[in-house]
């Protein structure tokens, strides 16, 4: 299988005010071609840095990149120089935001913006461009697309603004898309269109799609593998049936567990007590010994390094033996 | 029968769309609640289902009379509470109180805790007589789980879940017997969310509470609602008992929206018959004529379109014992098997 991206120990933090967060405390995943990886995990885990840091678009300062290696298609990204580095975004990867109000230019019409990929990386005309855009539209299946080429984003539906996002991250045939929880400020039914339509776009053009999510409904309808963040570190990968089967964290076996089913109906959840942790003050060893119920001394001194639980899972808990095993 | 403690008829709200601006002149009207029958019962919670735009909030907000009803009544031990004002309403509300779903712009960031749990007492003062107040609020604070010390604390100093402990507490202060909660969970964490849902379920217990219950995760709606009510376009489509609803679905709308709920399991993606809609949801301002889903059903006929369907027992399924017989708003109501939601 062709690695496409490699990220290896990455580590970010954020020099504020307040101290230094520790958004991103040693991140290791990587994505092979037609493959989707879900990245799942609370608010405030570290999934929009990660990505941003892929991209090259962190917000900095107050962010660094302290540590670590992103390697894509081979190269070593964060040794890149811009230009070279802005070659690879939009061409070769390309993200979809939450918000596409927000990610879209409001005083352009979508049938600028989308033509503009193609004259800016193609040097296309813009005739030949605004028929691109046409067409792009029409794929991501908007209705009338000819007529509303020159409207504006406001002009449209949620669901139909997370189209034309993904008609723009498309445009340009990339490998690569990261979508930072491109559905979850949509409804369910409008949710399962657009779900419908990446997955469909993925497979077709064989892209690497990491999708950045905190719903275990999403990431068990469309993944093939998953990573979960906790704190800024990848706690647990594994292929997605396996998971679910028999978590190897547990955190990640609290997560389904708080799931409600059907059984539980009337009784209590399962909750995991209390908070995350302030990424400012992290707990020493693993990082969510506070709130764990399997955790020992060890857990409370050692941090857990990501150990090898077959040929294609981990886990980063000294204890995962165990979790898996009751 | 259990006993309703709220009976809503034919509620109707529609907030007049206007032009100009010295001289404002209605041009149409958002058709935001139109036409909504429904109880609530003492001790049970109804779960409200629906997407963005459907209404909920209205209800919710017409149920305490935050917003005037454009017509209809909502009876509250037989007393119509859209006519209520001033003592009246002020003495009615004292039993309905409401919890809101953003704990992050519905506190009052400039208020400490005690005084946001406390300002119920302001306006009812017979509750709890100003000395002890104090008390009353600590007494809260345990209640839902938060440390009594924290009194004088801001809201920005503690996290979603907790400011959602904080607006329920408040919601608790004059011992309401109706707690009408708008999506309360929606904005939380999933560990987070189960932990709230659990607080709310043993409040229940201990206060004797009816819970009008909206949200649109539809899982964590079946795990604590004895009833569920789905609405589309301002209208009550379909409403029955949980399982009637989760597992026997009779409106197509229904149907596609427990279809559309992603599973938990991936083993269950193969095996899957998931309906999804075309096309958007029409504007409440501009309502399909006869029944509002038919622009975006598969089973539409012409008839849906010259008739509107009224929410009650299909004719097919009166007298029959079975649970597809519940009050559901088609033409053509039937059983689908959806394989699916939670
Ligand atoms: N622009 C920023 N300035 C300061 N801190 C930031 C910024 N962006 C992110 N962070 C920090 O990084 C943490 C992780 O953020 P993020 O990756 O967005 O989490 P999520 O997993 O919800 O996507 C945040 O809790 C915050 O502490
Ligand atoms: N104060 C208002 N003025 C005008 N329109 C409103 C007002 N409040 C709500 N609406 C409209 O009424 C409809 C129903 O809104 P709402 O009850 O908030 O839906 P929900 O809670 O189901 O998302 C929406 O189209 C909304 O835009
Ligand atoms: S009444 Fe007609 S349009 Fe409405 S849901 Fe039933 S079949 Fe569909
Ligand atoms: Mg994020
Ligand atoms: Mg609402």
């Amino acid at each position: 299988m062709d690695t496409l991206l490699d990220v290896r120990d990455l580590h970010v933090e954020f020099r504020t005010r307040d101290g230094v967060a520790k958004a991103v405390n040693g991140v290791n995943y990587s994505v092979n071609a037609g493959e989707t990886l879900a990245v799942l995990g609370e608010s405030g885990s570290g999934k929009s840095v990660t990505a941003q840091a892929i991209m090259g678009i962190l917000d900095s300062p107050p962010g660094h990149i302290t540590q670590g290696k992103i390697f894509f298609q081979g190269a070593d990204l964060l040794s890149l120089h811009r230009e070279a580095r802005r070659q690879v975004r939009g061409a070769k990867m390309a993200m979809i935001f939450q918000d596409a109000l927000s990610a879209l230019n409001p005083v352009l019409s979508v049938g600028d913006q989308l033509g503009e990929m193609y004259v800016v990386h193609r040097g296309m005309s813009r005739k030949d461009a605004r028929a691109r855009a046409v067409e792009l539209m029409d794929r991501v299946r908007i209705p009338a697309a000819k007529e509303r080429v020159g409207d504006y984003p406001h002009q449209f539906s949620g669901g139909m603004r997370q189209r034309i996002m993904i008609a723009m991250a498309m445009a340009l045939e990339p490998d690569l898309i990261i979508a930072d929880e491109p559905t979850t400020a949509l409804d369910v039914t409008v949710q399962a269109q657009v779900m419908e339509l990446l997955a469909e776009l993925q497979r077709e053009m064989r892209m690497g799609l990491i999708l950045i999510t905190h719903d275990l409904g999403v990431v068990a309808d469309v993944a093939d593998r998953i990573a979960v963040m906790y704190a800024g570190r990848i706690v647990e990968t594994a292929p997605v049936h396996e998971i679910y089967k028999a978590p190897a964290h547990p955190y990640t076996k609290g997560l389904l567990e708080s799931i409600p089913r059907l059984d539980l109906k009337g009784k209590e959840l399962y909750a995991i007590k209390g908070l995350p942790p302030s990424l400012i003050n992290i707990p020493p060893g693993c990082a969510f010994n506070p709130r764990c119920p399997m955790a020992q001394e060890v857990c409370r001194t050692d941090v857990p390094p990501l150990y090898k639980v077959s040929q294609t899972r981990a886990s980063a808990c000294h204890f995962w033996k165990e979790c898996l095993g009751d | 029968m259990a006993e309703a403690i709220l009976e809503v008829r034919d509620l109707v709200k529609h907030f007049p769309l206007t032009q100009g601006i010295v001289v404002k002149k209605q041009i149409g009207a958002v058709k935001a609640v139109d036409g909504i029958s429904f109880d609530l019962y003492r001790g049970e919670t109804l779960g409200i289902v629906g997407e963005s735009g459907c209404g909920k909030s209205t209800v919710a907000k017409l149920l305490m009379n935050l917003e005037r009803a454009t017509s209809g009544q909502v009876l509250y031990k037989g007393e119509d509470i859209t006519r209520l004002s001033g003592r009246a309403l002020k003495a009615v509300r004292r039993n309905i109180q409401m919890v809101f779903q953003d704990p992050y712009t519905s506190l009052n960031p400039r208020m400490t805790v005690g005084d946001i749990i406390g300002e119920p007492f302001e306006i009812h003062p017979e509750v709890a007589p100003k000395g002890d107040r104090r008390k009353k609020v600590q007494e809260l604070l345990d209640v839902v789980g938060l440390n009594p010390e924290y009194i004088n604390r801001y809201p920005h100093q503690f996290s979603g879940g907790q400011r959602q402990r904080i607006g329920i507490a408040r919601g608790l202060a004059l011992n309401p017997e109706i707690i009408i909660c708008d999506e309360p969970v929606s904005a939380l964490d999933v560990s987070v969310q189960a932990q709230v849902i659990n607080l709310m379920g043993r409040l229940q217990k201990e206060f004797d509470l009816s819970y009008m219950f909206i949200a649109h995760d539809l899982s964590i709606v079946r795990h604590i609602s004895d009833r569920v009510g789905v609405m589309y376009l301002g209208k009550m489509v379909e409403i029955g008992d949980d399982e009637q609803i989760y597992e026997h679905p009779t409106h197509p709308y229904t149907q596609a929206l427990l279809s559309a709920v992603p599973v938990p399991d991936p083993e269950s993606r193969e095996h899957r018959e998931r309906i999804i809609l075309t096309g958007d949801v029409p504007s409440p301002a501009n309502p399909p004529s006869g029944c509002r889903f038919r622009t975006r059903c598969w089973k539409a006929q012409d008839k849906c379109a010259t008739e509107a369907p009224l929410l009650a027992v299909p004719e097919r399924f009166k007298g029959v014992d079975s649970p597809a017989a519940h009050e559901s708003a088609c033409h053509f109501a039937e059983e689908k098997d959806v394989v699916g939601a939670a």
